[in-house]
């Protein structure tokens, strides 16, 4: 035997601080994923991909994951420089500025999903304005797209923030001093160096999107195969008492997550070993 | 060259500097701002008696007070699997650890409706522990336990999150000290422990509490929305909204909007007030 599972220590509460933690683990989350596994396993690979392979799920799926790409892509500029601006510039507001980054974290879905779809409904603040030059955007796959970027927007600029906070100046002073411009500065020097965090934030704002609910189904409009994300549809199909097909979209929408993820991991670490650990 | 327009190489120039700046106030206003405050105008539309008097409707009363029962309950449940957690993870060495740090993290990559989902099927009376519990008289879905379990799975991570980091950070010396001159585990706990975590739990307990009142995806899934009974303030605010009770809507969803404002502000404090006690990320 190698190591032992647990290492002895002198703190006390080994077991009771396990016996809590893996209790409620299992209970409140492993329980119920093993659960949707379980029934995805009884239901068969071939059952689940009798369900998903119809168009109404191929097109939510599709929906749900292009819109949440370019949601995430969108926050990923917005989101680096709202963090440059924030940590580099001082400015009247910098900190309300800051404390907002954090507003679609704190505001209930359901409350941004309402509010944005009376902004951007034909007869609101925004969509009158849109309608004027015959833009339509609540209802359509333009608002699903606001409300994605809604809900995804503090998470590249809370990861990014961090890391320019730790940038050693003389870096960029070094750059400067061998002759390069501030821009190439910034595309050759310090962007490389948020790549990684920016990179994180942007798989936790598109994984957000795509499991995102509460804030999209108000203002999408909800056509079957037009504005219908994948979450709804598993909403759909609990109602009418379908649990075998929600479970297969659950579990598709689940693959394609982890397999999004695993992309994004390896990126990661392919751009870590490129410039560096940082 | 005069002093007055010297500027260090490390600095972009004035005009891409405030070019920059009012892109990024633009955005937060048009993006965040504004939806916040059509929320409040929205409300206010009919005046604000008719905003207090849709507030007084019995359904929306119910509807606070499950919510606030469900918080009361869930919270206090994961700030306590929190602070188990983040002990069991800080204070001892253990083989896979780092799986079960992802296994504590895994609620956040998970879609609402999914969470909800996972709850139905495994509590749902088509289920086998599901059919038993209701034959004992205790059913979970379309019930509190139902919305109880799926907002304890969406905040699962909250508190424990915080915690890790910070006492990481802080090590095992001090509470090696007081077990050495005597002290107990729950003496160690409570007089070493807990004062140098307060900050952290305080916040972990924050961001937790505003999520669980806020939480529709899942509690939609599991509660069955039924009205007096099951419908929290999210799915009321829905059922109001769809029924072309604007008024009531937003009234309600200013609710949650005021309390989304009082945890940025407090938030807001604590990352000004006690940023060497909160995990390193929130310190700027």
């Amino acid at each position: 035997m190698g190591r032992p599972l647990v290492n002895r220590s002198p703190m006390p509460g080994l077991g009771l601080s396990m016996g809590i933690t893996l209790t409620m683990l299992s209970l409140v989350v492993l329980l119920p994923i093993g659960a949707l596994l379980l029934k995805g396993a009884n239901y068969g690979l071939v059952g689940i991909w009798e369900t998903v392979n119809r168009e109404r799920v191929w097109a939510a799926l599709f929906l749900s994951f292009r819109l949440s790409l370019i949601a995430a892509l969108f926050n990923l500029v917005f989101g680096v420089l709202l963090a440059w601006v924030l940590v580099r510039y001082r400015f009247p507001g910098r900190r309300l500025l800051d404390a907002a980054v954090d507003l679609p974290f704190a505001l209930p879905t359901a409350v941004a999903g309402i509010s944005l779809t009376a902004l951007y409904a034909p007869n609101g603040a925004f969509g009158a304005l849109a309608a004027e030059i015959g833009w339509k955007i609540a209802y359509t796959q333009w608002g699903i797209l606001i409300a994605l970027v809604f809900v995804g927007l503090p998470f590249v600029a809370r990861t990014v923030q961090p890391v320019i906070e730790e940038i050693d100046r003389e870096v960029e002073e070094a750059s400067a001093t061998l002759g390069a411009s501030r821009l190439h500065t910034l595309r050759h020097v310090v962007l490389p160096m948020l790549a990684p965090a920016a990179l994180t934030g942007f798989a936790l704002a598109l994984a957000r999107a795509v499991g995102e609910y509460g804030s999209v189904i108000f203002i999408a409009g909800n056509i079957p195969l037009v504005t219908e994300i994948a979450p709804l549809l598993i909403v759909i199909q609990l109602e009418e008492f379908n649990y075998d097909a929600a479970a297969a979209i659950g579990i598709a929408m689940l693959l394609i997550s982890f397999a999004m993820l695993l992309v994004i991991n390896l990126i990661q670490v392919w751009s870590r070993r490129r410039i560096g650990n940082v | 060259m005069s002093d007055a327009t010297f500027r260090p190489a490390t600095d972009e120039t004035p005009l891409a500097r405030r070019a920059l700046i009012a892109l990024a106030v633009t955005g937060l206003s048009v993006l965040v701002l504004a939806p916040l405050v059509a929320v409040f105008v929205e409300a206010l539309r009919d005046g604000i008696g008719a905003a207090l008097q849709s507030l007084s409707h019995k359904d929306a009363w119910a509807a606070i007070k499950l919510t606030v029962t469900i918080a009361a309950i869930s919270v206090p449940l994961n700030a306590a699997f929190g602070i188990a957690a983040a002990w069991f993870i800080t204070k001892f060495d253990f083989r896979g650890k780092a799986f079960l740090i992802t296994l504590i993290d895994l609620p956040f990559s998970v879609s609402p409706v999914v969470a909800g989902l996972c709850i139905v099927l495994t509590f749902g009376a088509n289920s086998a522990i599901g059919a038993w519990l209701v034959d004992q008289g205790y059913p979970i879905v379309f019930a509190m336990p139902g919305i109880v379990l799926a907002t304890m799975f969406v905040t699962f991570p909250f508190v424990a999150r915080e915690l890790i980091p910070v006492m990481i950070e802080q090590g095992r010396a001090e509470e090696e000290a007081a077990l050495t001159l005597g002290a107990g585990g729950w003496r160690v706990f409570w007089t070493v422990t807990l004062p140098n975590i307060r900050w952290a739990l305080l916040y972990g307990v924050l961001l937790c509490n505003a999520r669980a009142m806020g939480e529709f995806g899942a509690v939609a899934v599991v509660s069955g929305k039924i009205r007096g009974q099951t419908a929290t303030i999210p799915t009321t605010i829905e059922m109001l909204y769809q029924e072309y009770l604007s008024v009531a809507a937003f009234t309600l969803a200013a609710v949650l909007a005021l309390l989304a404002l009082v945890t940025l502000l407090l938030k807001t404090l604590l990352e000004l007030r006690h940023a060497d006690q909160l995990a390193a990320t929130h310190r700027h």
